[in-house]
């Protein structure tokens, strides 16, 4: 079937309100093509992954644009970028590199963009409202809309993301869809116990263990208590993004399109049913670690999604429980955050407090698109899961994974040392 | 001896070239190096091989949606594969593909078979892809 275009789609494929729209719009039109949707739909806020990676192309596409005039229709926020913009020549990072970072960075500004270099854009400024129709890139991004907030948006690749900000438009399909956000497959969780349920490196290794398991489908899952944190599904959703292809979940009393079972599958079926027990956790727990205990680590990355105020705040006690021992020499700990975050915490001592103990804070960016992380590096630990799939082909080491308290006590011991299991 | 199979063209264009076949999803975002065309990620099962050239087959895709962005860069490069062959819709592969040719005038082409039809590639097979999703396939000959 043909794509029907309104009158305004018309006029941008057609050129009349300039270049810059033409192509976006023919991008979001050939897109409508690949997702079989016959028209397209309107959206009222972006979130743009693709001014993160620094790439000659992806310079040159953002480049290309803002020259020719391109302005974003809707508000739209900046995911991380390749760059620490205030604290870049503190990580000795390459003059070539910075200059065509910052240059793609005030190509999406000129666009319009709101500066917020965050890949936590749901924890900052604009979060969207239950039901908003959105466009957004960043898998972690997209699943914490869906999700948590009952957003809509489709997982929005670079740089359909910034197409879809300079039209207003994207294909009308998938999750933007009432009836495509039904749950698919039923996840019981069977025999966890609460004080395992409460504990933050829960969720990442469940969002490692749930997402191969059920690819792009959406899970349904029951048994996760209703007192889990924003954080707690960040991770979650961040880890079951990187390992399967989630872009939305349920979980039972717990997110807002699931006060119950059946109104999480719409009232459908489930097309099969999964029970999970702490064994299968357990071995997820492990499948995110290549480093094994005792071993040395050169680095320790926190905040893969980007730190949040509360997060801050684990840290700090974390450290506090140090008693005065800082991190070791031979390890730099490197907490990740964004400007909303740290907007919240320079109004605490804490700053101060972990500068103290030994960790680095750096703002908009991350340590898979800025380079951060030595190329001699062998051995990192995190409390991530998203970060702990990724880090290996990334950045060619091995990886711990653990919770943030056993972070922290790895970079002092400056070794994986993990004490809760 | 050739044969042929008809799937969707996803991003319709005709390219040539050998089989590289992987029997798991795939995310290009640490799972293709741009500037060099190969796989390295050490769990995946052409971890090593080069995709340049190749006729890339696989399930489909997964993970992080940056993956549009590899393409894109490693089109601009000429070290991606000729073309892509999958059993499902790979949409941010898609995307990198489509944006390309708005900004380079050069695409991977991608065809969507059914899943029987895509198992029966064998790696090093020689593919031709056609805009109409049409493939035609020849076995290299083993000497019969």
């Amino acid at each position: 079937m043909p794509l029907r275009l309104s009158e305004t789609d018309q006029r941008m494929l057609d050129g009349e309100m300039g270049e810059a729209a033409r192509m976006a719009l023919s991008v979001i039109a050939r897109m409508a093509a690949v997702y079989e949707a016959d028209e397209l739909m309107d959206v009222t806020q972006a979130h743009i992954d693709g001014c993160g990676l620094l790439s000659e192309a992806g310079l040159q596409f953002a480049e290309t644009l803002a020259a020719q005039g391109a302005r974003v229709r809707i508000p739209t926020t900046l995911n991380m970028g390749p760059l620490d913009l205030q604290h870049w020549r503190d990580f000795g990072i390459d003059e070539d590199f910075a200059a065509k970072a910052t240059r793609q960075g005030m190509a999406y500004e000129a666009m319009g963009c709101v500066p917020t270099w965050s890949c936590a854009p749901y924890q900052g400024y604009l979060t969207p409202r239950f039901g908003q129709q959105i466009a957004w890139g960043e898998s972690n991004a997209v699943v914490y809309a869906n999700s948590v907030l009952g957003a809509r948006t489709n997982r929005y690749g670079d740089y359909i993301d910034i197409c879809a900000a300079i039209t207003g438009r994207v294909p009308r399909c998938g999750l933007h869809l009432t009836a495509n956000r039904a749950g698919q497959v039923l996840i019981r969780l069977a025999g966890f116990d609460e004080a395992l349920l409460a504990r933050d490196e829960f969720y990442p290794a469940l969002g490692h263990l749930i997402g191969p398991l059920v690819g792009e489908a959406v899970p349904v899952i029951e048994g996760l208590p209703a007192a889990a944190t924003g954080d707690q599904l960040k991770a979650f959703g961040a880890a079951a993004a990187s390992a399967g292809a989630v872009a939305l979940f349920h979980a039972v009393g717990v997110t807002p399109e699931a006060p119950t079972r059946e109104a999480a599958f719409q009232g459908r079926q489930p097309s099969r049913t999964v029970d999970l027990t702490p064994a299968d956790w357990q071995a997820a727990w492990e499948d995110l670690s290549s480093a094994a205990d005792g071993e040395p680590i050169e680095m320790v990355l926190l905040g893969c999604p980007h730190f949040s105020f509360e997060e801050f705040r684990r840290l700090v006690e974390a450290a506090r429980a140090q008693a005065g021992r800082a991190v070791h020499q031979n390890v730099t700990l490197l907490v990740h955050t964004c400007t909303t975050s740290h907007a919240l915490v320079e109004r605490t001592g804490w700053l101060d407090e972990l500068a103290r103990f030994g960790a680095k804070v750096t703002l908009d960016t991350c340590p898979f698109h800025t380079p951060v992380v030595p190329p001699e590096t062998k051995a990192i630990m995190t409390d991530s899961g998203k970060c702990a799939y990724y880090a290996p082909p990334e950045l060619g080491v091995r990886v711990a994974f653990g919770s943030l308290e056993d972070c922290v006590l790895s970079a002092v011991e400056g070794r994986v040392t993990r004490r809760a299991r | 001896m050739s044969r042929t199979l008809h799937g969707k063209a996803v991003v319709p264009g005709e390219a040539t070239g050998r089989a590289l076949v992987s029997r798991m999803p795939i995310t290009l975002w640490g799972g293709l190096n741009p500037a060099t065309g190969e796989i390295p990620d050490p769990r995946h099962d052409r971890c090593g091989e080069v995709v340049t050239g190749r006729v890339f087959v696989f399930p489909h895709e997964k993970g992080s949606s940056t993956a549009s962005a590899i393409l894109l860069e490693a089109i601009r490069r000429e070290t991606a594969p000729a073309a892509i062959v999958t059993a499902a819709t790979c949409p941010i592969l898609a995307l990198g593909s489509i944006v390309a040719d708005e900004l380079y005038n050069r695409r991977v082409p991608m065809v969507v078979l059914s899943e029987p039809d895509l198992a029966t590639i064998g790696d090093g097979d020689q593919l031709t892809v056609f805009p109409d999703g049409t493939i035609t396939i020849t076995v290299p000959d083993s000497g019969s």
